[in-house]
């Protein structure tokens, strides 16, 4: 019922006319961010990839946006705000407005959705896309095997979702590659941005002689934490998240991921210019430029940079995947056989340690 | 010299015409801020106070501003009774929470069941649970004279994280591969809170605002408890003189407005918002403290100002989105509408004399 009157008042309004009614009309993107501009990672990268589509499509798109959209009863609003006022395509950066965009997307058939790190694709105008992290998390954690002396590498865990599980489990495995005895301490967080809870985290397990930190979390506070300890005597690296935090190099920040979305940004809204665009769910990695190692700084050792250098070249040229066997569950089951490669269906859904880590995963 | 002058009496006029100022002076300040950052200052404003209400897409902001303004009206109705009788509950949105909370886990303990029963089990939940959250300050206040402002407002600290471990841990859907948030109330048809004619954005929490409004009318222009509550605000002596049982008073004034504010999270968690989740507090119960005042602390009052309230979310969004205005300059566009409230209401209380006076 609700569904219908909608669909019957967008009609009316000729907001269902198809994309390239009128060529000359720009292609309007629109972006809903979770954060502000200026949080220096997660939200900064998306509004990075949006500034490259119109750098990329100058007069043949017009991009709009709305910061620091709630994951909650606004999510629903702000999208259909933006469908209304004409965006062909939207995206929607963050996890939590899934059930949002869905919902908007059935009484927009016309439009295009494109969800950000989710699963949920009811209607034929929603994709979903992600990027594989986790080759990233192998490379920052070969470089911490190197570079950690108490043997001891904390993670600063956001939520106990597949992708974090993944990154712990990444990192663990190429930090014991390097060396054998070490420990991982897992921190969970509950929040993607809360500076004053990622120091906490941080400065809790520096005290427990943690020396190499790696978050999943998108502010810089950790940073800020480790560089406080550097201060007062300490001996604490950590890696930057979602972009660079080039401000804390060359230490304790020694490389970082960078999420860069401008190349599937570009391609997506290029299919909505061409009208090719179609359903899909898409998880880029280094391959498709989209997981990026920022600059590995001279604070770390010659033989480790090489390291972390030719893994990714290995990762990027699709010859080395981070899931490669054997590897055993935390309860020594095994789970992938000498040179098995972990299949995508069950990254998507990991809900396990890795055998060598200690502790149980919050349920 | 420009000297402010008490008057014998609150001026009428200014207290009806101040909302109507403070909204005027906003414009003027806002559409200045707005071209101080680039924007064309009439169509900000146009997109905030006009569109929503008579633009194009009309038909879908006006349920909009409905589903934005019941939640606060439900709860500056509560308030408005204590404030009139200097009981100041400030930790609405912890019973808010709690309401929610309460509804939404009486609800899920019979998922998946399609008993129609559920949904009226969840209102109860919901409102007893709002209740009791605004007992904690009454009680601790009649045994300890602690204040309530302060318990109230911790007590909304508790309250979140309560909220954040239901989020995270036992209210999580157990289908939702250590997602947090719980199961989506809104696709589970007996605990859902539907819009009630579509295209309205009119759900339970609309009818229930309005019932609160009726009724909160009646008690304070008809009722002895609303002549009570008048005259333990304004003569807190008399009223003890007068055989107003304080008590009953403190129980009675944070017992509503706790509910109102457990029944407002109810609906929200049932209806807008579909689940419990870390980022559920939207801030109504803070918000619904400035509605009171601007709407004089009158159920009517509270209407126009809670309607006001959502206008400026919603076409604040709006301009947010289509004009490329930052999110800060939306916070501080409302900012200036209480800004602008509070510095007007200084005329109904206080004359403005140009020129030397006595000193009194």
């Amino acid at each position: 019922m609700k569904l219908t009157t909608l669909l019957a008042g967008a009609m009316a309004l000729g907001l269902s006319t198809p994309v390239l009614a009128d060529a000359h009309d720009p292609v309007k993107v629109g972006f809903i961010y979770v954060g502000p501009i200026g949080d220096g990672g997660w939200t900064y990268q998306h509004d990075q990839g949006r500034l490259a589509v119109e750098a990329e499509y100058g007069d043949k798109v017009e991009t709009v946006f709305q910061e620091s959209v709630p994951e909650g009863a606004d999510a629903e609003r702000a999208i259909t705000q933006m469908a209304l006022g004409g965006a062909d395509i939207i995206f929607t950066t963050s996890f939590g407005y899934g059930e949002a965009t869905n919902a908007v997307a059935a009484k927009f058939p016309d439009v295009k959705f494109e969800h950000a790190t989710g699963f949920m694709r009811e209607y034929p105008n929603v994709s979903t896309y992600d990027a594989r992290f986790y080759e990233g998390r192998a490379v920052t954690g070969t470089l911490a095997g190197y570079l950690t002396e108490t043997n001891k590498i904390g993670y600063i865990g956001s939520f106990p979702i597949p992708e974090v599980i993944q990154g712990i489990n990444a990192s663990y495995l190429h930090a014991k590659k390097i060396n054998p005895d070490v420990e991982m301490v897992v921190t969970w967080a509950y929040t993607w941005f809360d500076p004053a809870k990622e120091a906490d985290a941080a400065r809790a397990m520096i005290d427990q002689g943690v020396d190499v930190i790696l978050q999943h979390t998108d502010s810089t506070a950790p940073q800020a934490a480790a560089q406080e300890a550097n201060e007062n005597g300490g001996r604490v690296f950590t890696f930057g998240q979602a972009s660079d935090m080039a401000q804390f190099k060359p230490s304790p920040r020694v490389a970082s991921i960078i999420d860069d979305w401008a190349p599937y940004y570009i391609e997506r809204v290029g299919a909505v210019i061409d009208g090719t665009w179609e359903q899909q769910a898409s998880w880029g990695g280094m391959p498709e430029g989209e997981v990026v190692i920022g600059e590995i700084t001279d604070a770390v050792p010659a033989e480790a940079k090489a390291a972390a250098e030719e893994m990714i070249a290995a990762i990027t040229a699709g010859e080395y995947h981070p899931f490669t066997g054997p590897i055993n569950k935390q309860d020594g089951t095994p789970w992938l056989a000498d040179g098995e490669v972990a299949d995508d269906g069950t990254l998507a859904g990991m809900d396990f340690y890795v055998e060598g880590i200690s502790g149980d995963i919050p349920n | 010299m420009i000297r402010l002058e008490r008057r014998p009496t609150p001026s009428r006029v200014w207290a009806a015409a101040s909302p109507l100022v403070a909204v005027a002076l906003t414009m003027v300040a806002g559409g200045l801020m707005f071209a101080a950052l680039g924007k064309d200052p009439f169509e900000a404003i146009r997109t905030i106070f006009w569109d929503p209400v008579f633009g194009e897409f009309a038909w879908y902001f006006r349920g909009q501003l409905l589903v934005k303004a019941a939640p606060l009206i439900l709860i500056a109705v509560g308030l408005a009774m204590g404030f009139r009788a200097g009981i100041w509950n400030i930790g609405a949105e912890g019973q808010y929470i709690v309401g929610a909370i309460c509804g939404a886990a009486a609800g899920l303990a019979f998922y998946p069941s399609e008993s129609w029963l559920i949904f009226p089990l969840m209102v109860i939940a919901g409102a007893l649970g709002g209740f009791l959250w605004a007992m904690i300050p009454a009680l601790l206040k009649l045994r300890f004279g602690t204040n309530e402002i302060l318990v109230s407002l911790m007590l909304v600290y508790v309250a979140e994280n309560l909220l954040a471990s239901a989020a995270v841990n036992w209210l999580r859907n157990p289908d939702a591969v250590g997602f947090p948030g719980s199961r989506n109330l809104g696709r589970w048809e007996a605990a859902s809170n539907p819009e009630l004619i579509a295209g309205t954005g009119a759900h339970w929490g609309v009818v229930a605002a309005v019932i609160a409004v009726i009724f909160a009318q009646i008690m304070m222009t008809r009722h002895l408890m609303g002549f009570q509550i008048r005259l333990a605000g304004a003569a807190p002596r008399a009223a003890r003189f007068g055989g107003v049982n304080t008590a009953r008073l403190v129980i009675f004034c944070l017992g509503l407005s706790g509910m109102l504010a457990g029944l407002a999270g109810l609906f929200e968690v049932a209806g807008p918002a579909g689940q419990i989740s870390i980022d559920f507090a939207s801030g109504y119960g803070f918000t619904a403290i400035i509605v009171a005042f601007l709407g004089r602390l009158n159920p009517l009052g509270i209407v126009a100002a809670g309607l006001l309230m959502a206008l400026t979310y919603v076409g604040g969004e709006a301009a947010a989105a289509n004009l490329g205005l930052p999110g800060a300059a939306i916070s501080a566009f409302q900012g200036m509408l209480l800004f602008f409230l509070l510095a007007v209401d200084v005329l109904s209380n206080f004359r403005v004399r140009v020129g030397r006076g006595v000193v009194a």
